[in-house]
């Protein structure tokens, strides 16, 4: 009897262990996969920077540094080609800076009324609205400005050529307007009422609490909220690829056609250029360059939301 | 005797509450400009494209030929890129999202993996192409195919989902989890029976949101080198494809040649909105119904 209940229970604890067996391997399995699959966005980084780096380093080896950042003149199909990447610099902050000059003022200001000023209902209807804004795709921001706002302009503006970096650069900035517009409200919003009630107390008007409480407490996610912006408006793509054009031209005249660096990205890869040519190599060149743009003004965000953040 | 001139305290405290009222004015306005500017855009998309949108433009095939030209090469484009970036997204988006949040040990490996997915999704979406065109299309040389322009945008819109579903998994409470291992569950067992279903709801949201913007997006197909005409219809992740976005791209550059094609654009541009409307609708419809408070 007892040894039999014995062994019943050997038996059961056997049983118990080799029912665990599975359990066990996926157990100490699942981590070692779950990190391989966490390692794809570390080589992707690696991935970005390797293949940019090597190829970069093979265009300056036929092309001279010194030539790629101070030459003003950029034509890499012309029998005596020029690699002159400021053509492509201009594009992109002209074209950046006139996006930033609608999107700062009109999204701090939709910012500012959807956080201090609208009531509950007006703000649930109209933030929706503006992530729509946010939500169509760049392709259609493009087609409307080379379709819709360019004809307008050129009414207004009659030397404004049929490709021009103006409309492209307006429509850019109507695009990051609900970018900019809901980070500073998330920045605005989160500045304890108890600060607002206190300047409310001593006789403010609400324009006055925001301009000296609500916005020198939000300022760093205010300002995070430009930088991210301008990054998103430096590599923008399509818009600037559809209504600017080719020119490679090194001006200050909005009314011209400029090429932005990711324009000449588009233009080189839709081209054939064949791999190994100089043409091919500069892609990459110009691609590094944008990529650490961006990235530093990412870092740059991040950098100014946290160490300039209130703590309330 | 008086101390304060009433008439100058009331003229600046008018002044004053003008200056409020005018500034709330201009706020309202600019507000206005976002939603007036949407309005526009939809309305100028729609009085242009209605007119060619008919069941020939939706099932018909590409053209030259503006009369005869439909976007059924496109659609099923869109829908056999999908095909690729949802699974290897979810995959790679959701296993990683579990390791950091259930697995990592807070320290430096960590917040350099959790720095590197933040810096990766404020990357211009055109370096993934290049990353793509380098990788994919020419050193494993799969060529211009469904399955290389996938893999792009899969790596594209990844640190969304990494994102999203870390906040999904975060919102589960910690006394659930707790339950399961004073079961005796062990790790795995609570993740994949507890946590997971869990979080599912906010996972999916993330993951649908993400892929519209995936549908949505150009620059890094058209730097893969999407050809502009193509007839047959894709029928496998092998071959050569075109998507929505891309035959956008080609008819509006050649609108000026052709000004019919500025028509095509519009009436293909409502097919995507409402693509994407139908996608955003369902993420909306997934968070609200399923999504548990605890």
């Amino acid at each position: 009897m007892n040894t039999s209940m014995d062994h019943n229970i050997k038996d059961l604890i056997r049983k118990n262990k080799e029912s665990q067996k599975l359990p066990k391997i996926t157990e100490k399995f699942m981590p070692i996969l779950l990190l391989i699959i966490t390692s794809v966005s570390i080589l992707t980084t690696i991935g970005i920077i390797f293949t940019f780096l090597s190829e970069t380093i093979e265009f300056f080896k036929r092309v001279s540094v010194v030539e790629f950042f101070t030459s003003t003149t950029l034509k890499p199909l012309s029998q005596d080609p020029e690699y002159g990447v400021l053509p492509l610099i201009a594009g992109t902050a002209i074209s950046s800076v006139i996006a930033m000059l609608v999107a700062v003022p009109i999204g701090l200001m939709t910012a500012i009324y959807l956080s201090e000023y609208a009531s509950e209902r007006v703000r649930k209807i109209a933030k929706p609205l503006l992530e729509i804004l946010a939500g169509i795709p760049t392709i259609v921001y493009g087609f409307f400005a080379f379709t819709f706002i360019t004809p307008i302009l050129r009414e207004i503006i009659p030397n404004l050529e049929p490709t021009n970096i103006l409309s492209p650069g307006l429509v850019m900035g109507v695009m990051i307007i609900p970018m900019v517009a809901s980070l500073s409200e998330d920045a605005m919003s989160s500045v304890p009422n108890a600060l607002r009630e206190g300047a409310l107390a001593l006789g403010s008007t609400k324009l006055e609490v925001t301009r000296r409480v609500v916005i020198p407490a939000a300022l760093s996610g205010i300002i995070a909220s430009f930088v991210l912006g301008l990054s998103r408006a430096i590599g923008e793509t399509m818009i600037v690829t559809i209504a600017s054009g080719s020119s490679k031209n090194f001006t200050l005249d909005v009314t011209q056609s400029m090429q932005t660096m990711t324009a000449y990205i588009v233009e080189v890869t839709s081209g054939d250029a064949p791999a190994g040519s100089t043409i091919y190599y500069s892609l990459y060149a110009v691609a590094m360059t944008l990529f650490i743009f961006t990235l530093l003004m990412n870092m740059l965000a991040k950098y100014i939301s946290r160490r300039f953040r209130e703590d309330y | 005797m008086k101390y304060l001139d009433m008439t100058a305290v009331s003229r600046r405290m008018n002044f004053r509450l003008f200056k409020n009222k005018f500034a709330k004015v201009m706020f309202i306005c600019s507000t206005l400009f976002g939603l007036i500017m949407l309005a526009i855009l939809i309305a100028r998309v729609f009085t242009q494209g209605i007119g060619w949108l008919n069941l020939d433009f939706l099932t018909g095939k590409l053209s030259t030929d503006p009369d005869r030209a439909g976007i059924m090469g496109a659609i099923l484009g869109t829908a056999w890129l999908m095909l690729i970036v949802a699974p290897v997204t979810m995959i790679l988006g959701v296993g990683t999202a579990i390791y950091l949040e259930l697995y990592a040990k807070p320290g430096r490996l960590k917040s350099f993996i959790q720095t590197n997915i933040s810096n990766l999704a404020g990357v211009p979406s055109i370096v993934y192409g290049i990353l793509g065109l380098t990788v994919f299309v020419r050193a494993m040389n799969m060529g211009n195919i469904v399955l290389a322009g996938g893999l792009t945008m899969a790596l594209l819109i990844l640190p969304i989902v990494i994102v999203s579903s870390q906040e999904a998994i975060r919102a589960v409470p910690q006394h659930l989890s707790e339950a399961s291992y004073g079961m005796g569950a062990t790790k795995w067992q609570t993740v994949k029976n507890i946590i997971l279903p869990a979080s599912l709801p906010g996972i999916l949201t993330g993951a649908i949101l993400a892929l519209s913007r995936a549908i949505g997006e150009t620059s890094p197909l058209v730097v893969i080198g999407i050809p502009a005409l193509l007839i047959p219809f894709p029928s496998s992740i092998f071959d050569k494809f075109t998507v929505l976005p891309m035959q956008i791209y080609y008819w509006t550059l050649d609108s000026s040649l052709v000004a019919e094609y500025a028509y095509l654009a519009a009436a293909t541009i409502i097919v995507l909105l409402i693509i994407l409307l139908i996608l955003n609708s369902a993420a909306i419809f997934i968070r609200n119904k399923f999504q548990q408070r605890f």
